[in-house]
């Protein structure tokens, strides 16, 4: 019913020029009265705070002075002063390698986590979508690891991680995989291993219940009529359920991207002030209210959002993602 | 070619039986239809046939050769489903192809297979459309297409005129008949709860109710001589009239049986009742009569009826139409004599 209208609604407003009966008009009203207060939540916990983060990036704010704020052009992305000795330097957050060091950071937290999660949770989902006893009470089991707060599990993995009093490196050490105790969440070599173990252990369930959504839409008979047909189970998953489930798997890839791309919870617990993990949020975060660099932060926070933004149009363009259901 | 022997086939769903024995010969390249209402276990049956289910116990042989640990591949098989089960993201020539080529089969000789069947059901303009820019006849037919392209010995349809609208179910019947008869060497064995879509394909019907055989004949056989109320009661349109009590202690059995088109509308009737209903169908009309037995009994009449509700009138049975049967459902036999003597 919501949907129907919201749909009649879109396809009003997107061609207005149609609009030539009072029913017409009449339906385009009552989109808007039933658009309006989501619209309205919206733009009050998203537009504003958005907005505001962006003007302050163009200003010399500081947290203990907002109200007197001046605009400062773009000085807090980038500037230069050449010296009299004619070397020119470079200030600002796109000369600033901690802030590059983020996103490299970032960048490489995504890629590797989305990647071993949608293998993962596509593996686990294929095992849900099959028939076993016990079927139920393992879906809801799998669940667990993501119902956990994330500070809740950063924490016990810290603790499990430890490097002096950690079961990890008891096991490892135990079974003779490593000769000392390793410092998994402050070495620079492990940090990042750490974080990615953690958020693997936590998100696959989240990624396996999207991609089992998915398989549930394939209807059962297509892979009888395969199995008439005498293709094999791999052939059949390549060439029939993979082309099937991909639009859920595309959405599937998306919410974890955008979630991993901002991460922050994880990291600000695990591995504190440790440059190998310091992703785009948790350097936005430090200047915002650490440093009080708070005008730095907002443009750290606003070129987080680009990135994001463009990222998202880019996967989606490529992937031609159809929100609707279906391909294309 | 291929003749199946069923021998005590069982089927059951952990405690729950669904096929109870069945035993049947089905003959090579013959048209074998199951009829039954929902639940009686018809389409578990062909998915016995097809190999998609485990028999429980007792032997499938296809030409003498027990097939019971075949795969459905192995089998020689082709099967139609209800909801035509196409792969949603090929087309319909790559739907045909599929699995052929996968088979490792020369992909010259792989398109002429598809493109003589897609002729063979004039799908070829269609060829390189997707299922969901088709009408659900052309699925269908689609669906036919690639199990032709398998050139099975044995070819399996599972309700496949359901999801059809009526006009479309009519000429998709036909069209199944036209592909029995060029296809005469395949044996094909058809399920649907639609008895006239039994009787208008069928070589050979098998009525089955409740996991059990009830009846294994020709059309006609199982029009003419039904071997229990439940066949009489299933196959023909209107269904048959059956009266118990006094009216079939007359021919000494528990319920007797005539059919619509059996009975007239006579002065020297036997059986005098009320006009409640009539309808008219152009061609001929159906009068419901109440005669004081428990239900109505219906009566055909050609052409238009002068029979308006509430009007008396006596019926008379045609001689030797009159079906009778025992306490336990089962036939003794039809009386030849017109009327009670």
């Amino acid at each position: 019913m919501t949907d129907l209208t919201v749909a009649d609604a879109r396809a009003a407003l997107a061609h207005p020029s149609h609009i030539n009966s009072d029913l017409k008009a009449q339906r385009v009203r009552s989109a808007w009265v039933f658009l309006a207060p989501t619209l309205m939540v919206l733009a009050l916990v998203a537009g504003w705070p958005l907005v505001r983060t962006i003007y302050f990036s163009f200003t010399d704010a500081s947290l203990t002075n907002l109200g007197g704020a001046e605009f400062v052009g773009f000085q807090n992305y980038l500037s230069w002063i050449t010296l009299k000795s004619g070397r020119t330097i470079y200030k600002g957050l796109l000369a600033d390698p901690a802030w590059w060091n983020a996103v490299w950071n970032t960048l490489k937290f995504t890629v590797i986590s989305v990647s071993i999660e949608t293998a993962l949770g596509l593996v686990v989902a294929l095992v849900l979508n099959a028939h076993f006893p016990g079927r139920g009470l393992v879906r809801a089991a799998i669940l667990i690891p993501w119902a956990i707060p994330t500070i809740v599990s950063a924490k016990m993995w810290a603790w499990m991680l430890n490097d002096q009093f950690g079961i990890l490196n008891e096991i490892f050490v135990g079974l003779g995989l490593i000769s000392q105790k390793i410092a998994w969440t402050a070495s620079p070599d492990t940090a990042m291993v750490a974080v990615l173990i953690v958020d693997v252990w936590k998100t696959t369930p989240f990624m396996a219940l999207l991609i089992l959504a998915g398989l549930q839409m394939v209807p059962i008979d297509i892979y009888e009529a395969a199995k008439i047909d005498g293709v094999h189970p791999i052939r059949v998953f390549w060439r029939v359920t993979l082309p099937l489930i991909r639009p859920a798997l595309m959405v599937a890839v998306i919410f974890r991207m955008l979630d991993a791309l901002r991460i922050f919870d994880l990291i600000y617990v695990l591995t504190p002030n440790n440059a190998q993990t310091k992703t785009m949020s948790v350097l936005a975060r430090e200047n915002l209210f650490d440093f009080d660099k708070f005008a730095y932060g907002a443009a750290a926070s606003t070129m987080l959002f680009l990135i994001i933004a463009s990222i998202t149009v880019l996967y989606m363009w490529f992937g031609r993602v159809n929100f609707e259901g279906g391909e294309r | 070619m291929a003749e199946l022997q069923l021998r005590d086939i069982r089927k059951s769903f952990g405690a729950f039986d669904v096929i109870k024995g069945v035993s049947m010969d089905i003959r090579a390249g013959e048209f074998m239809v199951f009829v039954g209402p929902s639940g009686c276990g018809k389409s578990t049956l062909l998915r016995l046939i097809a190999g998609l289910e485990e028999i429980s116990s007792g032997t499938l042989a296809f030409d003498g050769e027990v097939v019971n640990h075949l795969v459905p591949s192995k089998r020689g098989i082709a099967m139609v489903f209800q909801s035509y089960a196409l792969y949603p993201h090929m087309t319909v020539f790559e739907n045909m192809a599929f699995g052929m080529q996968l088979a490792g089969k020369d992909k010259e000789q792989c398109r002429k297979r598809v493109e003589a069947a897609a002729e063979m059901l004039q799908l070829t303009p269609y060829l390189e459309r997707l299922p969901r820019q088709l009408s659900g006849g052309q699925r269908q037919r689609v669906a036919i297409g690639r199990a032709i392209v398998r050139d099975p010995k044995v070819f399996l349809f599972d309700e496949p005129l359901s999801n059809l609208d009526a006009a479309l179910r009519v000429a998709t019947r036909i069209e199944i008949a036209r592909l029995h008869r060029s296809m005469h060497k395949t044996t094909m064995i058809y399920v649907t709860h639609d008895q006239v879509e039994a009787m208008t394909l069928a070589d050979r019907i098998c009525v089955l109710r409740d996991g059990r055989v009830e009846q294994i004949g020709t059309p006609l056989e199982l029009y003419e001589n039904p071997n229990s109320v439940f066949v009489a009661g299933f196959i023909g349109s209107p269904k048959m009239n059956f009266l118990s009590g006094p009216f079939a202690a007359l021919y000494e059995a528990e319920t007797i049986g005539i059919r619509a088109e059996h009975l007239e509308i006579a002065e020297d009737g036997q059986w005098a009742g009320t006009v409640i209903h009539s309808e008219m169908l152009g061609s001929d009309s159906y009068i419901y009569l109440d005669i004081g037995a428990g239900e109505p009994v219906i009566v055909r009449e050609n052409g238009t009826s002068r029979h308006q509700p509430g009007e008396t009138v006596r019926i008379l049975p045609e001689a030797g139409q009159i079906h009778s049967f025992d306490a336990a459902g089962r036939s003794i036999g039809r009386h030849i004599m017109r009327g009670a003597a």
